[in-house]
């Protein structure tokens, strides 16, 4: 068994079983109403199933070693030296973890909510899964490439036909705004490509690209990732996506895609181009302090509970790259950290909204009021999640936080003090929402008349209570596993830059200086 | 016993909280008041171990954070010092939570509020007994969050969830300070483990950082930054906002709150960093002058209050400024003394004000009580042993710690120190002052409420006033028990390594050898009898004084009322600017900005481009043929032109 184990070519199957798992849904006939139930088990299987082999990579994987491991390499084109690569280290594992993990809930979530082309909207869903997870696996750029340009099309339709609103405008808007970063994306990628001859990442990851090329590179690499995060200004998309998209649909946007552009910046920009990361650092720090400020102060005034958590995102975001191009131990290993308890978190928080969502159809936080006396244990999931967004210690959120703002501390303390200001914005704006739908006296009729927690939202919601605090409590379990693979990269850094240290100033540097 | 005596009311308040409706009222009683109860009856082997017999110990349970080498454990760390707060907080809380079945027992949810109280109480246990910095952040979160559940506990009521948010953000933003403060920490000395920390303090004694284009004394900017949290959390002047409207809460929420636990952690804070700002002379000397001017202010705002719980939420402001003063002229084990002290007359006080208002049918302000001392005489007993206690008078507990206190404060003969010794002799006399005016107020002269309420001005149950009871047997013995070990001739003894004082900054020692005449020896209890005799003159002999004083000085009466107008600057400075400032980042920034130039206006200005290239193709061929000629002459010229 082990020995069987050992050569199944796990991230293959995690990867592509959600895609035979649409293959049969689209091969189901029979009478619409069938056809959707079965669509609906039949996809919520192949996700539990999904997961459930993920897990493997949670007990084989070998956090002692810093190397990729479940390799698997096939050429698929080899005059041109790409190939089908695929591998997990300490940074990417737990993310495809995350993803699996996050599904059933989606696909439970849309249960009842999703009423019209049921088969459709499953299929999409699966296929997404296979897009993202092969995202975070890949290990060879053009196949990366192709994941992480796929996943935009399911997600564009799922916004665009399973939204409400403005649902049109909406998905165009994310679908432009993504194409416009990843074409740059696509640019840099070709250049890297005939620079080095192989767009295989461990030879990326080896190759030194000179100083003049890399800024350019970073540029167009920053392009398509800062759109994906999102940074501020290439923000604007996220809270309409959100408003519109139906509520998995926020939960995966939420929860994984999110992460695909601090991942990109972990994966690529940092290690591949140390001394432009190093320069433009100033940069990223100056649009992360405005996200964290600014889009609290906007979250603070949201009237749409989805669209207070989405810029909520944005400011939680930005802790992240904060993180990543302060460039230490701590703060890599936080923002690591901080985009698994926002997958985690943010993506409970839009489940919390679909809850009552689904019972009163508006988000508009005025509707609301007084819901802990009809519904205890509603507020009970609620108030756990709203703490971890606030970052309370105990809870998932504080880890992260706390270690980008350690780390970044140690890199400039400016940058520090500022982005520790969130800390108090937070809480206001996410106790302020708890405040107006949960607490207060229990006056309106239609709220009146909604009910607690079903069982079926139950089992959405208890298993993230529990990956929250355990997460907040034992946090240990993950910063382990990622903790050599992060090592070995800000050693490779910091080594990168030493050996020219003389050439490399951030932009901004006198002023910096003068500020530190 | 050392784990049980911190996690038996964890478990307290998980029976009660998740099985409270199951279990029934009675039995979530029966199991918080057990599990506070039993690690009470842990915390006092304990302490006789630890603290009396000195043999601090450390229980290490398991990793907390680890990241490169960053690392912080979840540990129980058993010194002097924990062992003190150990056995006062699960003492004090143990009768709180007695009195509390008895207080809430018209209450429908119960056990919702014995599990908070439980709860409560395991962060503060967390808290003190933290052997890093992280772990204390956990526990002083903690309890910040548990004030806020039970500020917020009648959530139907807008003014209690307003003053549980506002609770939660000030304390933030203390927080964003004592952040800072652990990242200093661990820039210096590269941990975060009190061990390590202490050991490497005298070695960056000298060493200089720069924080924030600052720079300064390394130890000093980082104690600044970990004493802004103090203020945050012990409600200290700029950050004490939230404290009085904390009193939104049930009754025995204020005790616990106010008394044993939450505001008390700044000056744990302080207390448990001593090794560090011992090498911080002038960020003593801040702690020094802030806690003695907020000792000033809130007892001047504390003289016109009328709410009988915000005037003794105003006198635990004032008397957290001593504590700190005491800190602040290094007499650390001062100012815990006075916190051990305080936790028993500060209890009693609020609990019998709960009893009162339990009498009086929820009335709260005390120009509506009057004339119900012979209705009430145990409740009137036991709150004037309170009232003994804080005005320190001798031999009750109050006297001791206070004393010390104002002596230390003299005897550290610096500028400051001085200053603090003049405001904490002031002090002495409006404490004095405003606590007799409660009881003047409230328990003499003519009834002021109506008959329907005086006809039910009733004694509480036994189950409260049980607990009253031992709360003031506390409140009379416990300063002259425990002087000699905690600033007396043991003292060193009883310490042990919990505090370090520097000798040349040990002004206990100061206080106990230099010898000044009986005036100043004996100042701080005539001015409290001077107060005492006031307020008997204002309230009881000519009570029209007060409102003819008040109407000499309408604007200093005024801006006493309004507690120094603090409230109101926040929110017209803080409040009402973030909320402005949000909507003009998202209607001008995000709308008018970034989208109408962003995507919205590449998208309008691509439909405009493409009719406009429309009707270039037109469909007639000469228009084509014309184009293909400037074309071709573009192309030549370019050919003739780059050639040469």
């Amino acid at each position: 068994m082990a020995n069987f184990i050992s050569h199944l070519p796990v991230l293959s199957v995690i990867t592509f079983l959600p895609l035979v798992g649409a293959l049969i849904i689209l091969a189901i006939g029979g009478e619409e109403k069938v056809v959707a139930q079965q669509s609906r088990m039949i996809a919520l299987w192949t996700t539990i199933l999904t997961f459930l082999i993920s897990l493997i990579l949670w007990f084989g994987f070998n956090p002692a070693s810093s190397s990729f491991q479940f390799e698997e390499r096939f050429d698929w084109l080899p005059q041109y030296a790409i190939s089908y690569h695929m591998g997990v280290d300490g940074i990417s594992v737990l993310f495809v973890i995350l993803s699996t993990f996050l599904m059933p809930a989606c696909i439970l979530a849309s249960w009842h909510a999703v009423t019209k082309m049921v088969r459709e909207y499953m299929v999409a869903f699966l296929i997404l899964e296979t897009m993202m997870v092969g995202m975070f696996c890949a290990m060879d750029m053009v196949l990366f490439y192709v994941f992480f340009e796929a996943v935009l099309i399911p997600m564009f339709l799922i916004i665009g036909v399973w939204g409400g609103g403005r649902r049109v405008y909406s998905a165009f808007k994310f679908f432009l705004y993504t194409l416009t970063g990843s074409v740059l994306l696509l640019v840099a990628m070709l250049a890297m490509y005939f620079q080095v001859g192989t767009t295989d990442i461990p030879s990326l990851l080896a190759f030194k690209f000179p100083v003049e090329m890399q800024y350019w590179l970073w540029l167009g690499m920053f392009a398509s990732f800062a759109v994906k995060v999102p940074m501020w200004p290439v923000h604007t998309w996220l809270p309409d996506a959100h408003v519109d998209a139906p509520t998995a649909g926020s939960v995966i946007l939420a929860g994984v895609l999110l992460k695909m552009g601090g991942y990109g910046f972990i994966r690529f920009s940092l290690p591949m181009l140390p001394e432009a990361s190093h320069y433009f650092a100033p940069l990223v720090f100056t649009l992360s302090l405005i996200a964290i400020v600014y889009t609290s102060l906007v979250a603070l005034v949201q009237q749409d509970m989805k669209k207070l958590i989405a810029y909520s995102s944005v400011a939680h975001m930005g802790y992240v790259t904060l993180g990543v191009f302060a460039a230490n131990q701590q703060s890599i290993e936080g923002a690591i950290f901080q985009m698994l308890s926002h997958g985690v978190v943010s993506a409970a928080l839009f489940l919390c909204v679909g809850v009552v969502y689904d019972r009163l159809h508006t988000r508009e936080i005025a509707r609301y009021g007084g819901l802990v006396n009809n519904m205890p244990k509603y507020a009970f999931a609620f108030m756990i999640f709203m703490l971890a967004s606030v970052g309370l210690p105990g809870t998932a959120g504080f880890v992260g936080e706390f270690m980008v703002l350690l780390g970044t501390f140690q890199t400039n303390t400016w940058v520090a003090l500022i982005a520790s200001s969130g800390v108090v914005l937070g809480a206001a704006y996410m106790l302020y929402l708890y405040r107006r739908v949960v607490f207060g006296e229990l006056t309106k009729d239609d709220v009146k008349a909604m009910l607690d927690l079903e069982p079926r939202e139950i089992v959405i919601l208890a298993p993230l209570i529990a990956v929250t605090m355990w997460m907040g409590i034992y946090p240990e379990s993950f910063l382990g596993i990622m903790d050599r693979s992060v090592a070995d990269l800000v050693a490779s850094y910091e080594t990168a830059l030493k050996s020219r240290v003389a050439e490399v100033a951030p932009i901004g540097h006198q002023l910096l200086a003068f500020l530190r | 016993m050392l784990t049980a005596a911190v996690f038996l009311p964890l478990l307290g308040a998980f029976i009660a909280g998740f099985f409270g409706r199951l279990i029934g009222d009675r039995s979530s009683q029966i199991v918080t008041c057990l599990g506070v109860g039993l690690a009470a009856a842990c915390s006092i082997p304990n302490f006789i171990a630890v603290a009396l017999h000195a043999h601090p110990e450390t229980v290490h349970l398991m990793t907390f954070l680890s990241s490169g080498t960053f690392e912080a454990e979840w540990a129980l760390r058993y010194d002097t010092l924990s062992a003190v707060m150990v056995m006062t907080v699960t003492c004090v809380s143990t009768l709180i939570h007695v009195y509390a079945c008895g207080y809430m027992s018209h209450d429908d949810s119960q056990p919702r509020f014995m599990a908070y109280l439980s709860l409560f109480t395991f962060a503060m246990l967390m808290l003190v007994t933290a052997d890093n910095l992280v772990q204390l952040f956990f526990g002083w979160e903690g309890v910040g969050l548990v004030s806020y559940l039970l500020i917020g506990f009648w959530f139907k009521k807008p003014s209690a969830c307003a003053a549980a948010i506002k609770a939660f953000v000030v304390n933030r933003v203390g927080d964003f300070g004592f952040l800072l403060g652990i990242f200093a920490v661990y820039f210096i000395f590269d941990s975060v483990n009190f061990d390590v920390i202490f050991d490497a303090a005298p070695g960056k004694a000298e060493s200089a950082v720069t924080f924030f284009g600052i720079h300064a004394h390394a130890l000093t900017i980082t104690c600044l930054l970990l004493f802004v949290g103090a203020m945050g959390k012990s409600a200290q002047l700029f950050l004490h906002t939230w404290l009085p409207d904390a009193m939104e809460g049930p009754t025995p929420v204020s005790a616990l709150i106010h008394a044993a636990t939450m505001v008390t952690a700044g000056v744990f804070l302080v207390a448990r960093m001593s090794p560090l700002f011992e090498y911080a002379p002038d960020a003593l000397a801040f702690v020094t002058f802030l806690g003695a001017t907020t000792a000033f202010f809130a007892a001047t705002v504390g003289c016109v209050q009328n709410d009988i719980k915000r005037i003794i939420a105003y006198s635990t402001c004032s008397q957290l400024g001593y504590m700190f003063v005491a800190c602040g002229v290094s007499a650390y084990q001062g100012g815990i003394f006075h916190l051990m002290t305080h936790a028993w007359f500060k209890a009693l006080l609020f609990l019998s004000a709960g009893a009162v208002i339990h009498a009086m049918s929820d009335e709260q302000d005390i120009r509506k009580m009057g004339g119900i001392w012979k209705l009430i005489p145990v409740t009137f007993g036991v709150m004037t042993i309170g009232t003994i206690a804080i005005t320190g008078i001798p031999p009750f507990s109050g006297f001791f710690s206070k004393d010390m206190i104002i002596e230390s404060a003299l005897a550290s003969g610096t500028g400051v120190g001085t200053y603090a010794y003049v405001m904490t002799i002031l002090v002495a006399l409006l404490t004095s002052f405003y606590s007799w005016r409660l009881i003047f107020i409230t328990f003499f002269g003519k009834p002021r409420a109506d008959h329907h309420t005086m006809e039910h001005v009733h004694e509480s149950p036994l189950v409260m006033l049980i607990p009253l009871g031992l709360l003031a047997v506390g409140a009379i013995f416990i300063g002259g028990g425990f002087n000699h070990f905690f600033v007396g001739e043991g003292r060193e003894h009883f310490w042990g390594e919990a505090i370090k004082v520097l000798h040349e900054n040990d002004s206990i020692h100061r206080a106990h050898t230099e010898h000044h005449n009986f005036f100043v020896q004996w100042l701080p209890l005539i001015v409290s009898l001077l107060g005492l005799g006031w307020a008997y003159l204002f309230y009881v002999r000519r009570t029209d004084l007060p409102g003819k004083l008040a109407a000499q000085f309408p604007d200093i009466y005024r801006f006493l009322l309004n507690k120094w107008y603090f409230d109101e600057l926040y929110n017209w400075l803080f409040v009402q600017n973030a909320f402005r400032l949000g909507r003009i980042f998202w209607k001008i920034g995000d709308t008018g900005i970034i989208d109408r130039f962003g995507p919205d206006g590449i998208a309008m200005v691509t439909a405009k481009a493409a009719q406009r290239l429309r009707t270039v193709q037109s469909g007639y061929l000469y228009h084509y043929a014309f184009a293909m000629i400037v074309g071709i002459a573009v192309i030549v010229t370019w050919f003739v032109v780059g050639a040469h």
